[in-house]
């Protein structure tokens, strides 16, 4: 049982970091710009893509490195030469761009690469065990996933609150016009940030990929899950996402190892079951089962209580 | 204003509905639907599917054709969606295409399998017939078995019986832990084996038995915690696509070095992605002679000439052959097209696959008699790799078509 | 509309009798061109293609009583199809086996009402803010209710969904409906019906303060409407008629699965929406015609249709953010400044070279397609009703060529149409 608990919570930890990876760029896009950017997963798609051919003729830890770089100047292009001309249309022909930004990424990745997963790898420096506790191990390489997901935050909360640029950044997320009017060109400050996003959203894809699989389906099954991370967290709030990221990976993977159904959880408070009728299934429910809704419970439930999120100062 | 964008808007309708292709007209091949995922995240297997069905083709129109017509296989997109492939099914109907191919998904298949009962039941001038290539959930030839329906693929029960005789056989295993995707498939697997392994060893304790959401696990490493912690010596899962792949990568992670039961880890990217981790671990029970070692030379030649086309791709369902032929012979013996008479040339129709096989067309729930395969992931002996990796599956065992026989609870309604 | 009526160069008051008039002509004309299209039509492709698209029709005219009318944004407008066509399904189970009286052709209503009972009870909490807090709980509540149609299998079947029978059902006045033909008929005076029942919500007084709250809630509060309540109502009137799409769904297909309820549903229904336009009553319905068709009929030509698609969508939001419809409503007035003839030459040159454009494109696009996937040795791919050998560059090169030439003549001939087109406009308002 202790086991169980020990390294559901270091699984917890790794999903939720990864999830931060991913959400830190989108808080910031979806906090200051307002977009709803349905392409960010392809973003991490292209990231692990990317890396899996730089890979293969620099090796791992150089393509780290080039495959986000490459994946954000992507990124600042689209912004600058999509986003930007679409933006004036309002936020929903914003939303519906990125729509199809993520569908012809996806066909493009399957022409380039094909259908078929990809066999990228975890490097072997970092295929080994880092420790072996009871009857399982835990891998270097999810360890390094950690530390690199702790750096990012530690980079992103450094800039924002330290340097001019993260104050001007922090400025544009509630008043753009009044920074517009001291003289700060908020359009390049939007590229930036959708470019350093993107960027970011490619090192999760990076380090990913070998993990979860590099396949043309990677970003649709991330689904919506990075936006309950950033709305729960608060809009524009990067602490708020990094501790939405961690609870919902950690809620996540303990409801997936614990047993029990509804069933049970009824017998217990004494209703007994009901053999038939259409509600038969509630009783027969585990816990495992729900696993995947349970974020959506919560984002509902947190919009309802407190529409501004965890750590979010405004609704829209 | 308003008139004048009605009055365009019915114009375009107009337009566009003009636009729907009408080749109606009866062509000289006979035309043959393939209705399977041909886009989105499932599309890898569909297009290697259709690719096999056009190579099986090929050899059939070289020999000589059908009734003097060549063969012509068409593809349809179903977007694995049961609705999308009633629309689909629509098309195949209006483009007077009379046989159809489906094998990826259950689900989708008795979407069809109820389409096709329903169209051949209101419409006798337009019947059309199904042929199940590889969904393979027992229901489908029993409870909700029907006239119109042929499998070409052993169903889950007769696979799940020739692995639970394996793993009945190796005293070494006691605990045996069951994970699944949450649907008919993975439902029948779980059923079969608990009550299959209940009956031929007893003492054998299923520590676990889940179901994950289809498609939508991203990381499997915390079902993986969990067989870990069950002590399960043993793992048996149905799982296919992308949430075979994931397990298997977590299992690997995770330091989970236990034999896996599996029905479809290999090909379409999942055997390069397992590579050396999965060695003498995991075990695929499948219809048809892996190839390795010493494969029968038909089944040799029939996948060098696949590999010389799709280097990339294999050869990983031959009964895609064996159903093509099986529905040219019938035409042949019917000598026409007619649905209904092919169907009847079908019942009971006998052949000999590239594998050597003898089998069998069951008349009393149109499910294809066949022996059942067991193989092992390797890298030795290797002569037909699969993904282009280096590693393969090499053949462990077979069960005859006498023994793999499963009883059926079909009441066939045939057309009067 | 009275900006039309002032717009006119001789300005003769418009008799609102008149007006009604040609709006009932407009219907009377729909009726009739849709009751005569599967005469006009007779492949057999044709009639099934034009019951999904009445179904999208009514479908994507529901949603936009959210996001045009009320402007709320919706992730989720499927769960009201989804599951009033579940219980419609169930429902004609009971009728065909005789434990509810309830013939097919009122099955609908059946879908309708159900659609509103979910409504009703999810819009209570979800209607209370508008804006970034509405698109999210819709999305959590599509998310939510796609998940539990998997785990909760009696009602809604499992992965295999729910199967039915119309031709079990309890006939009507002894009207057999079970060809798709018959069928045809229910959807189209089903569509006509709803379309009609939706275009008058848009003109009652609640109909005009979702408007309003759209466009500006403080103000409209002041008016004495509660703005929660403005959208409380058009949520469940759009959640009405998406029940109706379901009703029909159900008696079309005769099987419901989780996917109809899921997020890739209600996202199909917001593009096909935005596509036709979302500012007329006639946009959706343009969309949901061309994007039905799309979708059905490009699969059989090209295995990258979805980038097609892509690139549509982007090439909609980029040059006609307004859409389908909305692009044709801008040029009302040039028309009847009866100065729409001057705009025929740029159009035709424009379109020409953009066409010019698209085969370059198309040929690049197709070619690699055939090189990423065909069988090796295979050099030769029918294209454009041309054999062209990919082994050349030849091929390549006239393709590159057309999109380059295509594209540069568009920049010089793009700007040339809209400048056309402004005078043309400017001309209808008299400057």
């Amino acid at each position: 049982m202790l086991q169980l608990v020990v390294f559901s919570l270091l699984n917890g930890l790794v999903y939720g970091m990864l999830l931060f990876m991913l959400s830190s760029g989108l808080t910031l896009i979806f906090g200051m710009m307002g977009v709803l950017n349905f392409a960010h997963a392809s973003f991490y798609m292209l990231g692990a893509y990317f890396a899996y051919t730089l890979s293969q003729h620099l090796g791992f830890f150089p393509a780290l490195l080039l495959a986000p770089v490459l994946v954000g100047l992507l990124g600042a292009l689209v912004e600058r030469h999509g986003l930007r001309r679409v933006h004036r249309f309002g936020h929903l022909a914003e939303l519906i761009f990125t729509f199809g930004v993520a569908i012809v990424v996806g066909e493009i990745v399957q022409l380039v690469w094909g259908r078929p997963a990809k066999s990228y790898q975890v490097p072997a420096v970092l295929d080994v065990p880092l420790f072996r506790l009871w009857s399982s191990s835990f891998p270097a390489y999810k360890a390094f996933m950690l530390v690199i997901a702790i750096l990012i935050f530690g980079f992103i909360f450094v800039v924002l609150t330290r340097t001019r640029a993260g104050l001007i950044i922090q400025a544009s997320l509630t008043h753009p016009q009044m920074v517009a009017m001291l003289g700060h060109n908020v359009p390049r400050v939007f590229m930036i940030v959708f470019g350093i996003g993107s960027a970011l959203a490619a090192v999760a894809g990076v380090i990913a990929g070998p993990v979860l699989g590099t396949f043309p389906g990677m970003a649709e099954v991330l689904g919506s899950i990075v936006f309950v991370v950033v709305v729960i967290g608060g809009l524009g709030s990067v602490t708020g996402a990094f501790v939405a990221s961690l609870l919902i990976g950690i809620v996540q993977t303990f409801a997936v190892a614990l047993n029990g159904s509804f069933g049970d959880a009824l017998l217990a408070v004494g209703v007994p079951e009901s053999a038939s009728g259409p509600l038969h299934d509630v009783w027969k429910v585990t816990v495992a089962q729900v696993a995947p809704v349970l974020p959506y419970v919560l984002l509902v439930a947190m919009l309802i209580v407190r529409p501004t999120g965890l750590f979010g100062t405004r609704e829209t | 204003m308003r008139t004048w964008t009605r009055l365009l808007l019915l114009v375009i309708v107009l337009a566009v509905v003009a636009g729907v292709p009408s080749h109606a007209t009866p062509a000289d091949p006979i035309r043959i639907a393939f209705v399977d995922p041909l886009s989105g995240p499932f599309a890898a297997t569909g297009e290697n599917g259709l690719n096999q069905f056009k190579y099986a083709a090929d050899g059939i129109n070289k020999a000589g054709g059908v009734l003097g017509r060549q063969l012509e296989i068409v593809g349809f997109d179903n977007k694995v969606s049961p609705q999308e492939s009633l629309i689909q099914l629509k098309k195949v109907i209006g483009e007077n295409i009379q046989f159809v191919f489906q094998g990826n998904s259950s689900g989708v298949a008795h979407a069809i399998s109820d389409a096709v009962q329903k169209n051949n039941e209101r419409d006798a001038a337009n019947r059309i017939l199904y042929l199940n290539y590889s969904a393979v959930d027992p229901a489908l030839t029993n409870e909700k078995c029907q006239y119109w329906h042929f499998r070409f693929d052993a169903h889950s029960d007769m696979k799940m019986a020739a692995l639970t005789d394996v793993i009945a056989a190796n005293k070494s295993i006691k605990k045996v832990y069951i994970i699944g995707q949450d649907y008919s498939f993975g439902k029948a697997v779980a059923e079969a084996a608990v009550t299959m392994l209940g009956k031929k060893r007893p003492d054998i304790q299923i520590v676990g038995n889940e179901l994950h959401p289809i498609g939508k696990v991203k990381d499997f490493s915390p079902y993986v915690q969990k067989i870990v912690a069950a002590g399960a010596d043993t793992v048996i899962t149905g799982n296919w696509g992308a949430d075979m792949v994931g397990l298997a990568k977590a299992a690997n992670d995770g330091g989970l070095k236990v034999p896996f039961y599996t029905y479809y880890a290999a090909s379409d990217g999942i055997t390069a992605a397992i590579g050396a981790a999965g060695i003498d671990r995991i075990r695929l029970v499948h219809e048809t002679h892996p190839g390795n070692p010493n494969a029968p030379k038909a089944l040799g030649d029939y996948i060098t000439g696949y590999r010389k086309l799709h280097p990339q791709n294999d050869v990983n369902q031959p009964r895609i052959n064996t159903g093509l032929n099986m529905l040219a012979q019938a035409i042949k013996r019917a000598g026409t097209t007619d649905v209904d008479k092919v169907a009847a040339a079908l019942e009971g129709a006998e052949f000999t696959t590239l594998g050597g096989d003898h089998v069998v067309m069951r008349k009393e729930d149109h499910q294809l008699q066949m022996p059942v395969y067991i193989s092992v992931h390797t890298n030795k002996n290797i002569k037909y790799d699969l993904d282009a990796s280096g590693y393969g599956l090499s053949l462990e065992h077979k069960v005859e078509r006498e023994k793999a026989m499963q009883p059926t609870t079909c009441k066939m309604q045939r057309p009067a | 509309m009275s900006t039309g009526a002032t717009a006119r160069p001789l300005a003769v008051a418009v008799d609102p009798r008149a007006v009604r008039l040609r709006q009932s002509v407009v219907w009377v004309a729909a009726a009739v061109i849709l009751v005569s299209l599967p005469h006009v039509f007779r492949t057999g492709a044709a009639v099934p293609v034009m019951n999904q698209m009445g179904i999208a029709v009514v479908f994507a005219l529901s949603y936009n009583m959210l996001l045009g009318q009320g402007g709320m944004l919706s992730f989720g407008h499927a769960v009201y199809l989804g599951l009033g066509g579940f219980i419609a399904a169930h429902v004609l189970n009971l009728a065909g086996r005789s434990v509810v009286y309830v013939p097919v052709p009122l099955l609908p209503i059946v879908g309708g009402l159900a659609g509103l009972a979910f409504a009703i009870l999810f819009g209570s909490f979800s209607t209370r803010r508008a804006g970034t807090v509405f698109a999210m709980i819709s999305l959590g509540v599509a998310e939510l209710l796609g998940a539990s149609a998997l785990i909760l299998d009696r009602f809604f079947g499992g992965e295999e969904g729910i199967t039915t029978n119309r031709a079990k059902a309890p006939l009507l006045l002894g009207l057999s409906l079970t060809r798709d033909r018959d069928i045809y008929y229910l959807i189209v005076f089903w569509v006509l019906l709803s379309a009609l029942a939706m275009y008058a919500f848009s003109r009652t007084p609640v109909g005009r303060m979702a408007n309003a709250v759209r466009d500006n809630p403080e103000r409209a509060e002041f008016v004495g409407y509660s703005q929660r309540w403005v959208r409380y109502v058009s949520f469940c009137a759009s959640g009405f008629f998406a029940g109706i799409a379901g009703g029909l769904f159900a008696v079309n297909y005769e099987i419901l699965t989780a996917e109809n309820m899921g997020l890739a549903a209600s996202g199909t229904v917001l593009l096909m929406t935005f596509i036709g336009g979302v500012g007329s009553f006639a946009g959706p319905i343009v969309g949901a015609i061309v994007f039905t068709f799309l979708q059905s009929m490009l699969s059989d030509y090209t295995g990258v249709w979805l980038l097609y698609i892509g690139i549509l969508f982007l090439a909609t939001v980029l040059f006609a953010p307004m859409g389908l419809a909305g692009l044709v409503a801008l040029h009302g007035p040039a028309w009847r400044a009866r100065r729409i003839r001057r705009l025929v030459g740029p159009y035709l040159v424009t379109a020409g070279l953009g066409l010019i454009a698209a085969v370059g494109v198309i040929g690049l696009i197709e070619l690699t397609h055939f090189v990423s996937t065909a069988a090796t040795g295979a050099t030769v791919k029918r294209l454009f009703w041309m054999r062209v050998s990919v082994a050349t560059p030849w091929p390549w090169l006239a393709f590159a060529a057309l999109a380059a030439g295509g594209a540069a003549g568009l920049r010089w001939a793009a700007p040339r149409a809209a400048a056309a087109f402004t005078s043309a406009t400017a001309a209808a308002f008299g400057r």
